[in-house]
């Protein structure tokens, strides 16, 4: 089990995350997290229900007070608002699937756009294409998607305002196979594309699939850092901070 | 010089039994025994003029709400406020200029409100927020009553409306009355288009139910919010503005209006645009109705050889027209509507 040490990507990551702290009210929730992503790597972040990797990721966009230090790209962002955050090039993907209900899926795609009409390497049409459930209801209110559909539609909003890194929060959570399956692909598609990808995940096959590194979360802070390689070999960690 | 009260504007003279519509300094006098069909149509209008007016301050408070959680007491306030500037601009420039300029001044007040006072005071809490905004409620009235004192200020219809648009049986319908009418109208289908086909509109209408989820989009939120807001308290100026020279521009004109439009917001439903209109439209006509039916308890029941004793309570809540309790008639449904439908007509939102 190795502490938090200094990051181990060789040239400066592209999102390093220092001694965070976070409270709601006056309960301590995040007690000091390391974590880093380099360009271009899927970092996966894994824990039990409620150790705060939702709050680690909000931290990180500012909807939660951080303390302590976030570096984007080089920059502090710590303090800044959200919406800049996100022009920076970090993509957030939100745990509870927040699609505008009354808007159609059409707009749903063009509002993640952060100009209009300008297209990144995600373009409209290419998410329609790919996904027909989505295109067959182009033209309907968001708010009558299933989950999954929900799901992808966050995914490819958020694909669609061109993040060079993209956070991810639990995205197959209760979700059939066949969906599971297909956000996975996604999700590996996104890294085949070069993105950096954020990943917090329960289903641990996923997460040892796709990921070049692991986080294991536990209490506010992190406890293990390693390969999937490391973590499927460590028992002890799986068992004490992840299996049920 | 006789003007009308408050809104709306067909007011029952008990002392002749005549029908007295007031408009600014014209009254028309409709005959007791008028046809029943030429009140109805009548009151329908005034009804939907009131209401479209109350829905140009309702719609901007629901929006502000929905957005930013704030429950806006100064947003009548906006309203006198929007009456007064038009009324100044009118005396020096006359009443298009005041049409044009107040609404910008006003919404731009707004957005001042928004981004130095609301933003900074948003840090400690909504019971600070919803203080602030009642604290700026009194201060905009005390303002007003420095600037133009407490006694109303004379805000002419401008000559060029000030005429009969048509007559219905023996009632002169004033052009000016129309000309608000289509003013509402044109605001309301304006808004709509604005929020449904551009793309600032869906933003915005996005951001009534994810503000977060906006931001995290690269949206600038807090710029949206100070637009809204500053949209908002134009649309309550333009209101005043065009009711202004119909009604009476006083200080205490927001005083006697925010009571209602909490009532539209709350009916209608926290946060849902289409409620604000039905809600307005219906609390327009209520008024409307009620103020123009004579009728009572005693009238009602008259077949029935019923009547209480003379010079007792019953007698006297027993001879209450409709017409006497039209104000309290949105408290009413105020009331009915936190008791059986808790969420407003269109509300979805729980808190
Ligand atoms: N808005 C909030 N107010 C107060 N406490 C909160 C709030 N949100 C989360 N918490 C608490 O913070 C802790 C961490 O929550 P967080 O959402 O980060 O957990 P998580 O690791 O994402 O787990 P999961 O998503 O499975 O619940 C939990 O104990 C939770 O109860
Ligand atoms: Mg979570």
């Amino acid at each position: 089990m190795s502490a938090p040490t200094t990051t181990t990507t060789p040239s400066a990551p592209m999102l390093e995350v220092r001694d965070l702290n976070a409270y709601y009210g006056k309960s301590h929730i995040l007690q000091g997290v390391n974590i880093s992503v380099g360009a271009g790597e899927v970092v996966s972040l894994l824990g039990r229900n409620g150790v705060g990797r939702s709050t680690t990721i909000k931290a990180i966009m500012g909807e939660v007070a951080p303390v302590g230090t976030v570096n984007f790209k080089g920059r502090s962002i710590v303090g800044l608002p959200s919406y800049k955050i996100a022009r920076l090039g970090l993509g957030y993907v939100p745990e509870n699937r927040d699609i505008f209900p009354t808007l159609t899926v059409r707009q749903n795609l063009a509002l993640g756009q952060k100009q209009a009409n300008v297209d990144g390497r995600w373009k409209l049409q290419d998410m329609l294409d790919r996904f027909p459930n989505l295109a067959r209801r182009a033209e309907t209110a968001a708010g009558v998607l299933s989950g999954g559909e929900k799901q992808m539609l966050t995914m490819c909003r958020t694909l669609m305002g061109d993040p060079d890194l993209i956070m991810i929060d639990e995205p197959t959570e209760g979700l059939a196979p066949l969906i599971v399956k297909q956000v996975g692909e996604l999700i590996s598609e996104i890294a085949a594309r070069g993105l950096a990808i954020l990943l917090v995940e329960q289903k641990l096959s996923i997460a040892l699939d796709i990921s070049s590194r692991i986080y294991v979360m536990g209490h506010g802070h992190v406890v293990f850092e390693g390969t999937p390689k490391d973590l499927a070999a460590n028992a002890d960690v799986r068992r004490e901070w992840l299996e049920v | 010089m006789g003007r009308a009260s408050s809104l709306p504007l067909n007011l029952w003279d008990g002392a002749t039994g005549n029908w007295v519509v007031s408009f600014g300094t014209q009254h028309f006098l409709i005959k007791r025994r008028g046809n029943v069909l030429e009140l109805v149509l009548i009151s329908t209008l005034n009804g939907v003029l009131y209401g479209l007016l109350l829905f140009l301050m309702a719609s901007g408070l629901t929006l502000i709400f929905s957005m930013m959680g704030v429950l806006n007491f100064a947003h009548a306030s906006f309203y006198m406020l929007g009456a007064f500037v038009g009324y100044q601009i009118s005396k020096w420039a006359g009443f298009w200029p005041g049409l044009i300029f107040a609404p910008l001044i006003v919404g731009g007040v707004g957005m001042l409100v928004e981004r130095f006072g609301l933003r900074n005071v948003h840090k400690n809490g909504h019971v600070a927020e919803l203080l602030f905004t009642f604290g700026l409620a009194f201060v905009m009235e005390e303002l007003v009553q420095i600037v133009w004192g407490k006694a109303p200020v004379d805000y002419r219809v401008p000559a060029l409306l000030d005429f009969s648009a048509f007559t219905i049986f023996s009632t002169n319908y004033p052009a000016y009355k129309l000309f608000m009418l289509a003013i509402s109208l044109a605001i309301f289908v304006g808004l709509f288009a604005m929020l449904t086909r551009t793309r600032v509109g869906l933003i915005v209408q996005a951001a009534l139910t994810h503000p977060n989820m906006v931001a995290h989009l690269g949206h600038n939120v807090p710029l949206i919010f100070m637009l809204v807001f500053g949209v908002g308290a134009g649309l309550a100026a333009i209101a005043g503005v065009i009711a202004g020279p119909a009604l009476v521009t006083q200080s205490t004109m927001a005083g006697l209006l925010g009571p209602i439009l909490f009532v539209i917001v709350v009916v209608g439903g926290l946060g849902s645009l289409s409620g604000a209109l039905v809600a307005s439209l219906l609390i327009g006509l209520l008024q409307t109705f009620a103020i123009s039916s004579n009728v009572s308890m005693a009238d009602l029941f008259s077949f029935s050889g019923f009547a209480p004793q003379p010079n007792t309570i019953l007698n006297d809540l027993w001879r209450v027209s409709v017409a006497q309790i039209a104000p309290i008639l949105p408290y009413l449904l105020l009331v009915l509507m936190l008791i059986f439908r808790p969420t407003g007509l269109m509300g979805n939102r729980e808190s």
